[in-house]
């Protein structure tokens, strides 16, 4: 019986010791024993927690390195394959673009129907301005059609065959366009050379001629219809001495971009050479 | 068999000429692909056909070109001609060979085309051409020269294998 009350005071006590310290933490009285207690308890799990995580980092990272290589390569590749797309998309992008110009430039010019074609080669030699497009007599192209861009006059046909047509340029050096200048309403020969610039010949030396003024076909000989924009002229050389007059003329197309011409379809050239007199001795 | 290789090559050529080649150009010159594969061809040790390869090309580019047909005809035939005149004397040195022949047929073949555009009414001057045009193309020819040489030879070799001896 003792016994029994000795413990029951044994574990009173205990208890009350425990919770009148409790009591007296809680208090805030062991402000300072407890925060330096706490301290040190988190001092010493940073310490461990710092070893534990550079030993597994040390451990893990072979596995991490692979895993990032392979990621990386991932990633790569998709970047790859989105350039890859950018490109194609800007190429259609810049088709479209090329297309809807095309589509503007028929829609205000009614009176012609066109045929639009890609360009897929140039002539092998470089002395000769040709382009070769994908559109031929199956499509109903025939020698001698005026070809053209949103932006002017490209050439006409030279040779057809089925399923392809050459076109010779306005810039090939045997070409010859009859021109008149919008401005002064003089007609000109327009001739193209082996560097693809364009000179305007045969023009009288009592014409005033001035920068800017804008070349048009005229329409004379019925190779081209009329009052299609070949360029400007740019450069005047006039020479007392000389019959004529000449002019460097910047055309309007970049002839060494093109990728999408315009054939009209509906323009029959006509031939005069039998009405042209022959030339007796 | 081996022997018809040539019918795709050039025809791969012809359009590689057409649709690529003729568009990379410098000042007004750009390289003539399938006469460099001519003369590559030409060269090679034990080649026969360097006539036929000729007569080829020329078929298939004057379908291309709108220059007159006997105008690259007659620039592939020579340029075996001399390839072939060139081989026997200066056979320990291909590449040395390779970049006379080019270089030479590459004048001639302009100039040809020079002489036949000026018959044909045009009047191009001939130093403008020769600066701007001649000259360029001569220079890329000579830089296509190294790897057509060296392909042609795999091909030689392919068309032609060399027996060994028991």
């Amino acid at each position: 019986m003792r016994d029994l009350l000795s413990r029951s005071l044994q574990a009173t006590i205990i208890f009350l010791v425990v919770g009148g310290i409790l009591a007296l933490a809680f208090g805030g009285y062991f402000s300072s024993a407890s925060n330096w207690f706490t301290g040190m308890i988190v001092d010493t799990q940073s310490w461990f927690s710092t070893r534990y995580l550079a030993i597994q980092d040390f451990l893990a990272a072979p596995r991490d390195v692979t895993s990032l290589r392979q990621r990386n390569a991932e990633l790569e590749s998709e970047v790859a394959a989105l350039r890859a797309q950018v490109i194609e998309l800007s190429e259609r992008a810049s088709q479209v673009n090329t297309l809807a110009a095309l589509v503007d430039y028929s829609r205000a010019n009614p009176e012609s129907s066109y045929i639009a074609a890609d360009v897929i080669g140039r002539d092998p030699s470089p002395f000769l301005h040709y382009i070769i497009i994908n559109r031929g007599s199956n499509d109903g192209i025939l020698r001698g059609m005026p070809v053209v861009t949103d932006q002017g006059l490209v050439g006409r046909v030279d040779a057809v065959i089925a399923d392809a047509a050459r076109i010779q340029l306005i810039t090939d050096p045997l070409s010859a366009v009859n021109v008149r200048l919008q401005n002064s309403e003089v007609e000109a020969v327009l001739s193209g050379s082996i560097t693809g610039d364009l000179s305007l010949n045969l023009i009288p030396q009592d014409v005033t001629l001035e920068d800017g003024d804008l070349v048009l076909t005229s329409g004379l000989g019925g190779g081209y219809p009329t009052d299609l924009i070949i360029g400007q002229v740019i450069n005047i050389r006039k020479r007392e001495a000389d019959l004529f007059q000449q002019a460097s003329v910047q055309p309007v197309v970049d002839f060494s971009r093109l990728s999408i011409v315009l054939v009209i379809t509906n323009f029959r050239p006509v031939n005069i050479e039998p009405l042209i007199p022959a030339v007796t001795p | 068999m081996r022997h018809l290789a040539a019918f795709p090559i050039l025809a791969l050529a012809v359009i590689l000429q057409s649709a690529i080649v003729s568009r990379i150009s410098l000042l007004s010159g750009y390289a003539d692909l399938v006469l460099v594969i001519v003369i590559g061809w030409a060269l090679q040790e034990g080649v026969t056909t360097a006539w036929h390869w000729a007569v080829l090309a020329g078929a298939m580019t004057a379908v291309v070109t709108s220059l007159p047909w006997v105008v690259p005809l007659a620039g592939f035939l020579i340029a075996v001609l001399l390839a072939q005149a060139l081989q026997k004397r200066i056979w320990q040195a291909p590449l040395i060979g390779m970049f006379t022949v080019t270089f030479a047929a590459s004048l001639f073949s302009h100039l040809l085309s020079f002489v036949v555009i000026n018959l044909s009414g045009a009047s191009i001057p001939f130093s403008d051409t020769f600066s701007l045009v001649t000259l360029p193309s001569v220079l890329l020819n000579l830089l296509l020269a190294i790897p057509v040489f060296w392909l042609m030879r795999d091909l030689a070799q392919w068309v032609h294998p060399i027996e060994e001896e028991e």
